[in-house]
């Protein structure tokens, strides 16, 4: 790691006090994102400011018809809050699969989201369930807030404070993990609410996305065959050592098809 | 820039000063001295490093020392008790769970947590398998290893 100063926030106005007065500073709430990019030197923050000393920013509410997902919620936490588990099982698994035990006793949603890691599982659920985030100054559409690879809505020193969900009538999710470092090579959240259906990937591309032609077929025939000759186009989509694009898209409609399986089992 | 900070390891408080970007596992090990704790692959996958933070399993090659400002960490130098190994490492002592040692510290660490998560149940070999995904063994193939946690949760849920 390249060197840095450490603060630790105790608020989230100190938080954003300690940001502005840096020229280059990073947020950090659990570190399963940031410290292994620091360490590989892929970023040379001159601050990091930890969240973690800033209270009520962790716990899961469930309303008649929402989950908030306070934003330094750990995995672990909502994995395995039980009444999550009913209301929306396919968020719990999510959180559940993310990395493994000691990954999920630290990282956050919060972190996982404003991060907008191509192949983390959070942001499927932000696209595919239709959630709201909220920040310290407003509330951004899930679809408006993935931009690109690492890239989001946030502005300049805006934190996440929490996530919404609105609970749809019943939804799913795969993932096919890299079998190492757990993450997605792709994932999708396939969630059907009233006459509306969502298809989230994440993994596949730059930042996670919806396929409308999957939502359109689902809308009609909600069933894995449904979405069993729709693929995505492989341009564009991410390649490496671990799977090529070719293969996430065919991974895309395999997780989808699993997915809307699960929702209606 | 360095940063201070108070710690309970092991017990004991520590009262320590470090560069405001040394990891947990570094201080635990070169300041420390305490060199159970292993770095295998140093990038949160393999769970050598793992100790525990205020009770609960955590990879220290990605935490900061100072990210960890009044907790309380035990490592595996601080399970044994008067010279009695804990019942996790009794466990696999008497099944043979391992055979080179490097994955063991952390593999004991994670083992204690599985067995602290489902306490109220009786833990099965899936849930082991399943729940040891953190954590890598390049030698024994896991099998003796699962069967010192099963046997281990016995015993600890007897203890307690």
């Amino acid at each position: 790691m390249y060197e840095f100063t450490y603060q630790k926030a105790s608020s989230l106005d100190e938080a954003k006090e300690a940001y502005g007065a840096s020229d280059e500073a990073k947020y950090m709430s659990g570190g399963m994102t940031l410290l292994p990019t620091l360490k590989q030197r892929l970023a040379r923050p001159s601050h990091v400011i930890d969240l973690g000393g800033v209270n009520d920013m962790s716990g899961v509410v469930i309303e008649n018809d929402k989950v908030t997902i306070l934003a330094r919620t750990p995995h672990a936490q909502v994995a395995s809050n039980i009444e999550l588990q009913r209301v929306l099982p396919a968020l719990a698994k999510l959180a559940g699969g993310i990395g493994d035990p000691m990954v999920r006793n630290r990282g956050t949603i919060g972190g996982s989201t404003a991060n907008s890691d191509p192949a983390a599982d959070y942001p499927a659920s932000i696209v595919g369930l239709g959630a709201t985030v909220h920040t310290d100054r407003r509330q951004i559409s899930g679809d408006d807030f993935f931009l690109d690879l690492f890239e989001t809505a946030l502005e300049e020193g805006e934190i996440i404070t929490k996530v919404t969900y609105p609970i749809p009538d019943r939804a799913g999710y795969m993932k096919f993990p890299n079998p190492a470092s757990r993450y997605c090579i792709v994932g999708v959240m396939v969630s059907q609410r009233g006459t509306t259906v969502r298809v989230g990937v994440t993994g596949a591309g730059a930042c996670a996305f919806r396929v409308p032609e999957m939502e359109e077929k689902l809308a009609c025939e909600f069933s894995p065959n449904a979405v069993a000759d729709i693929k995505v186009p492989a341009e564009d989509l991410n390649e490496d050592i671990h799977a090529s694009a070719e293969y996430r898209a065919h991974l895309v409609t395999v997780m989808a098809k699993r997915a809307v399986a699960e929702a209606i089992s | 820039m360095t940063v201070k900070f108070s710690i309970t390891v092991n017990g004991k408080p520590v009262e320590g000063e470090t560069e405001d970007r040394t990891l947990l596992v570094q201080y635990l090990r070169e300041d420390m001295r305490l060199t159970g704790t292993h770095v295998g692959c140093d990038t949160s996958q393999c769970g050598c490093c793992t100790v525990h933070i205020d009770g609960k399993p955590v990879k220290s090659c990605t935490i900061l020392c100072a990210q960890v400002d009044g907790c309380e960490i035990t490592t595996i130098e601080g399970l044994a008790k008067d010279g009695e190994l804990h019942p996790m490492q009794n466990a696999f002592r008497e099944n043979h769970a391992l055979q080179c040692g490097f994955c063991t510290p952390g593999m004991v660490m994670s083992a204690i947590g599985i067995v602290d998560r489902h306490k109220d149940e009786s833990l099965d070999e899936k849930t082991v398998r399943h729940e040891l995904e953190g954590n890598i063994c390049r030698c024994t193939g896991y099998h003796n290893i699962v069967k010192a946690i099963l046997a281990a949760s016995v015993t600890m849920n007897k203890n307690a």
